[in-house]
C-alpha cells in the first residue's frame, strides 16, 4: 500500500575529489550541502601518500635531499633546504657563502614559480582562463633556469648537506637577471587584468574570511596568516641561510578573505624579486661545499649533453690519476657519512607556510626519524572554518586560497 | 487572413521535424559507429571517484523561489507589453501613461521585495 | 534545408573562432594540424570523434529523458533561425510576432538543461540544472525587456520589420542600455563566461552535462555554439540594424555580408569577454539582475514611451 513520505529536510551529501578539478590533485571534501550551502565539510586526505618521511630512514643522510625534494613538489627546493639545514645543524656546519647566496636564489625563484602556479590554478577555478596561461608562461622561464641551473625541471636535488651539489653554470646569473627584467612588468599585467576586475573581486572578496586569532589557533602559517594581519614569517622571525642581511619587506592585509591573500602573494612576488636580484649581487666566486673530504658529496657534477652526471675531469681523476678518490668516492656513496646522535627541528618559510623538518639521529649513517611538518596540511585544517555556510561556488574559492599542494601533505 | 497565418508556421513545423530527423539521423550513425562495450564500472554515476552517497534524486532546497514568484508576476507583465509596445504610439499619451501606472505598480512591489531584503540568496 | 545546413556550419566557424581567438589572447597558437592550415579542420575532427565515441547512460539515469535532453537543448536554436533575416529577402518566414517567437522558444532549451541534470541522477548534474534553472529565471526577464523598447521603437514585432525600420540609423544609437542589457542578458541565456555558472567545470564538474559522451555531448556543444549564432544574429537584428550596412557606402555590399559581419562581431565579442572575466556566482548574477537590470530595463522602457510620443 502506497504511504505518503512525511516532509523531511533533507540535506545532499556529496564528494567533491578526490577526482575533481579543482581539488589541487587528490583532495577529498565531503560536503553536506542545504541546497546550494556548505552546512558541514570534512576534508579527507591520504590518497597521495608516498611514504617520504619513511623512506629517508631507510636511506643514507645524502639520499634523502632525493625524497623530501618530491614532498612540496610546486617548490622543491624548500624541501631540500629545510632537510640539508636540519642535517647541518646536528652536524654543526654551515655551508659556504656562496652556497647560502644560490641557496637562498634559488628558492626564492622557487617562491616566485610557486605563487605564480597558484594564480594560475586559482584563476582557473574561478573561470579567469587567460590568467592561467599567462602565470604559466613566466613559470616556464623559472622553469627554464632551473633546468639550467641543476638539469631538471623539478625535483632537483641540488641543494644538499654541506652546500649545493654544483655551481652555477655559466650565463645562469644572465638568464635570472633577464626575467628580473621582464617580471615587474608582468606582475602589472595580472594586476590589470584581475585587481580591478569587479567579477574577480565578487568571488573574492570577503570569502573564506578567517580572522587571525582564529587561523593562529588552528596553526596555519604562510600567506594565509600574513593575509589576515599577523606579520609571522620565518625569514624575518627565525632567519636562515642569512636572510636577515637581506632587505625586504613582509606584505601584510588585514582582511583576512580570499582577496588579501592574493594581494599577500602577488607582493610576495615582487619582494621575492628583491632578493633575487640581491642575492645576484652578492654572488662571489668561492666554494659551494664544504671542504671536509668525510662530508662533501666526492662526485664533481655538471651538466653535460644528456642531462647531469660526473664531469668528465673527475671521472678520469677517479679511473686513472688516485686509488685513494676511488676508495673515498665508493666509502661516501655508498655509506654516507654519520650524524652525531640529536634531534634538531629546523623550519623554512616556504610558499605555503611553515615548512619544517624534525630529524632524529642515533649517530648512525641514516636518520632515526625524520617528520616533516607541512604547511599544507596544517592548513587545511582551516578549510571546514572558510566554507561551512558559504555557497558551493565559494569552497572552491576558499580551497584554493589555501594553495594546498597534497603532496606536502600527504608525504 | 488566417489560412496564411496558419501557413506561415508551416516553415516553422517544417525546421522542427527537420531539426527531430536530424538528431534522430545523427544518433542512429552514432549507434551504428560508436562502440559499446558496457561494464557495471563505467555504468555508476560520477562522483569524483567514489562510489556515489545515497542516490542522485537527493532532496535539494530551493533557495530562489521568492526569486521565481517575482520571475512570474513579471513575466506575465511582459507578455501585456508587447501588444502595447506595438499599438501605444496610435494611442498617444495616455497609453504610455498608463502602461506607466502599470509597470510603476510592479517596479514598487519590487522595491518592497528589496527593502524587505528577500532579494538575498537565503 | 538550407537553415539546417546553416545551423550545421555556423557553430562550427564560431568554435573555430573561439578556439583561434582565445588561443591568441592568451598567447598560444590554437589547433594547428587538422587540416593542414592552421587546423581550420578541428571541428570536424573533433566531430567525427565524438560520433564514434561510445555512448555511455549511467544505470541510475533516467535512460529516455537522458537521450531527449541534447535534443530538446538543441532544436530550439535550430528552430530559431527559420525567422531571423539574413539579407532583405533572405529569411526562411517572416512571421508578424518574430521577436516574440524567437524569446519564447529559446527558453525551451533551458527545459532540456533541466532534464539533463534531473535525469542524469548525479548530484553534481543536478544542482547545474538547478542553476539553470535559477539563471533562466534572472536573465529572462531582462531579456524580454530589453527587446520591447525595441518593439516600441520600431512599432512592429517581426524581424524583418524591426531591420527595416532601422534604414537610417541603428538601434544602438537610440538603445544603448537596452544593448547592454540585452547582451549581458543573453550571455546568460547561453551559459557563457562569465554567467557559465551552470557548468562551471571547476565547481561542480560540468554542470548537468556531466554524465554526456559521446554524440550526444557534441550535441549539447553544437547547441552552445549554435546560441552563440543565434543570438549575436537577433541582438544584430534588434539593435545593429541588421542587414541594414552604414548609410554612404551600404548599398555597394549585400546585405547577407553586413548581417555575418555584425554576428561574427559579437561572437568575437562574446568570446573575448570569456578570456578576460572570471565566474560569477549564481546569487551575484541573481541580485545583478532583480537590482540592476530589471530596474533599468523598466526604466528604459518608460523613457523609450514617452519620447516616441512626444517625437511625433
Amino acid at each position: 500500500m502506497a504511504t505518503i513520505q512525511p516532509l523531511r529536510e533533507e540535506t545532499m551529501i556529496i564528494n567533491m575529489g578526490p577526482q575533481h578539478p579543482s581539488t589541487h590533485g587528490v583532495l577529498r571534501l565531503v560536503l553536506e550541502l542545504d541546497g546550494e550551502y556548505v552546512v558541514s565539510c570534512r576534508p579527507v586526505l591520504g590518497y597521495l601518500h608516498t611514504g617520504i618521511e619513511k623512506n629517508t630512514e631507510y636511506r643514507t643522510w645524502q639520499q634523502g635531499v632525493t625524497f623530501v625534494t618530491r614532498a612540496d613538489y610546486l617548490s622543491p627546493f624548500f624541501n631540500e633546504l629545510g632537510y640539508c639545514l636540519a642535517v647541518e645543524r646536528l652536524l654543526g656546519i654551515e655551508a659556504p657563502p656562496r652556497a647560502q647566496v644560490i641557496r637562498v636564489m634559488t628558492n626564492e625563484l622557487t617562491r616566485i614559480a610557486s605563487h605564480l602556479l597558484w594564480l594560475a590554478t586559482t584563476g582557473l577555478e574561478l573561470g579567469a582562463i587567460s590568467i592561467m596561461l599567462y602565470a604559466w608562461r613566466e613559470r616556464e622561464v623559472i622553469l627554464r633556469i632551473f633546468e639550467m641551473i641543476t638539469g631538471l625541471r623539478m625535483n632537483h636535488a641540488y641543494i644538499r648537506v654541506g652546500g649545493v651539489v654544483m655551481d652555477l653554470p655559466e650565463g645562469a646569473s644572465e638568464q635570472v637577471r633577464d626575467f628580473l627584467d621582464v617580471m615587474p612588468g608582468r606582475l602589472h599585467e595580472y594586476e590589470e587584468l584581475l585587481t580591478g576586475n569587479p567579477i574577480w573581486r565578487q568571488r573574492t572578496e570577503g570569502v573564506g574570511h578567517v580572522p587571525g586569532d582564529e587561523l593562529v589557533a588552528l596553526g596555519v602559517t604562510g600567506p594565509m596568516l600574513r593575509a589576515a594581519g599577523i606579520d609571522w614569517d620565518l625569514r624575518k622571525q627565525l632567519p636562515y641561510c642569512g636572510y636577515e642581511t637581506y632587505d625586504f619587506d613582509v606584505p601584510l592585509r588585514t582582511a583576512g578573505d580570499c582577496f588579501a591573500r592574493y594581494e599577500v602573494r602577488i607582493e610576495e612576488i615582487r619582494q621575492s624579486l628583491r632578493i633575487v636580484e640581491q642575492c645576484l649581487d652578492r654572488l662571489e666566486p668561492g666554494p659551494v661545499m664544504v671542504e671536509d673530504p668525510k662530508l662533501r658529496w666526492p662526485a664533481e657534477l655538471s651538466v653535460g649533453p644528456d642531462g647531469i652526471g660526473n664531469s668528465e675531469r673527475y671521472v678520469r681523476h677517479i679511473m686513472e690519476e688516485s686509488m685513494e678518490a676511488l676508495i673515498n668516492h665508493f666509502k661516501i656513496v655508498t655509506q654516507g657519512f654519520q650524524v652525531p646522535a640529536g634531534e634538531v627541528y629546523q623550519a623554512v618559510e616556504s610558499p605555503r607556510g611553515e615548512l619544517g623538518y624534525y630529524v632524529v639521529s642515533n649517530g648512525g649513517n641514516r636518520p632515526y626519524r625524520m617528520h616533516i611538518r607541512g604547511p599544507s596540511f596544517v592548513n587545511l585544517q582551516a578549510t571546514p572554518r572558510m566554507v561551512e555556510g558559504g555557497l558551493v561556488a565559494d569552497v572552491v574559492a576558499s580551497v584554493a586560497s589555501i594553495d594546498p599542494v597534497m603532496g606536502d601533505a600527504d608525504r | 487572413m488566417s489560412e496564411t497565418y496558419y501557413q506561415s508556421y508551416g516553415i516553422v513545423v517544417a525546421l522542427l521535424i527537420g531539426g527531430v530527423g536530424l538528431v534522430a539521423v545523427a544518433f542512429g550513425a552514432a549507434r551504428v559507429v560508436a562502440p559499446r562495450r558496457q561494464l557495471p564500472e563505467k555504468l555508476t554515476t560520477y562522483e569524483c571517484g567514489i562510489d556515489p552517497v545515497g542516490e542522485g534524486w537527493s532532496q535539494s532546497q530551493i533557495r530562489y523561489y521568492i526569486y521565481a514568484f517575482l520571475f512570474v508576476i513579471f513575466d506575465v507583465e511582459s507578455v501585456f507589453l508587447f501588444p502595447w509596445a506595438t499599438t501605444f504610439e496610435r494611442l498617444g499619451m495616455q497609453a504610455v501613461v498608463e502602461m506607466g501606472i502599470f509597470v510603476f505598480i510592479l517596479a514598487l512591489g519590487l522595491l518592497y521585495a528589496y527593502r524587505k531584503k528577500v532579494l538575498e540568496w537565503v | 534545408m538550407i537553415v539546417l545546413g546553416f545551423f550545421l556550419t555556423a557553430p562550427m566557424g564560431i568554435g573555430y573562432m573561439e578556439h583561434k581567438v582565445l588561443a591568441h589572447m592568451q598567447h598560444r597558437l590554437g589547433p594547428m594540424e587538422a587540416g593542414g592550415f592552421h587546423g581550420w579542420a578541428q571541428l570536424v575532427a573533433d566531430g567525427v570523434k565524438f560520433i564514434q565515441k561510445e555512448d555511455i547512460i549511467p544505470k541510475a539515469a533516467d535512460s529516455w529523458v537522458f537521450t531527449l535532453a541534447p535534443a530538446v537543448v538543441m532544436v530550439p536554436y535550430i528552430a530559431i533561425f527559420a525567422v531571423i533575416p539574413f539579407g532583405r529577402t533572405l529569411w526562411a518566414e517572416n512571421l508578424d510576432i518574430g521577436i516574440f517567437y524567437v524569446l519564447a522558444i529559446t527558453a525551451i532549451s533551458v527545459i532540456g538543461i533541466l532534464m539533463a541534470g534531473w535525469a542524469s541522477a548525479n548530484k553534481f548534474s543536478l544542482i547545474g540544472a538547478l542553476r539553470a534553472a535559477a539563471q533562466l529565471i534572472a536573465y529572462e526577464l531582462p531579456l524580454i525587456l530589453a527587446s520591447v523598447a525595441v518593439v516600441m521603437q520600431a512599432g512592429t514585432l517581426s524581424l524583418v520589420g524591426i531591420s527595416e525600420a532601422q534604414h537610417h540609423y541603428w538601434y544602438i544609437f537610440t538603445q544603448p542600455v537596452g544593448f547592454f542589457i540585452f547582451i549581458v542578458a543573453s550571455l546568460a541565456e547561453l551559459t557563457r563566461p562569465p554567467f557559465d555558472m551552470p557548468i562551471a567545470d571547476s565547481e561542480i564538474i560540468f554542470g548537468a552535462y556531466t554524465e554526456y559522451t559521446g554524440l550526444k555531448f557534441a550535441f549539447f556543444l553544437l547547441a552552445e555554439y549554435g546560441g552563440i549564432v543565434a543570438f549575436s544574429a537577433i541582438a544584430s537584428v534588434l539593435f545593429l540594424g541588421g542587414y541594414q550596412g552604414i548609410p554612404v557606402i551600404g548599398h555597394l555590399i549585400p546585405g547577407f555580408f553586413w548581417m555575418s559581419g555584425k554576428v561574427g562581431a559579437l561572437a568575437f565579442f562574446i568570446i573575448w569577454l570569456r578570456a578576460t572575466y572570471p565566474r560569477l556566482r549564481e546569487d551575484q548574477l541573481q541580485r545583478f539582475a532583480w537590482v540592476a537590470l530589471i530596474p533599468l530595463a523598466l526604466a528604459d522602457i518608460m523613457v523609450t514611451g514617452v519620447v516616441k510620443v512626444l517625437v511625433k
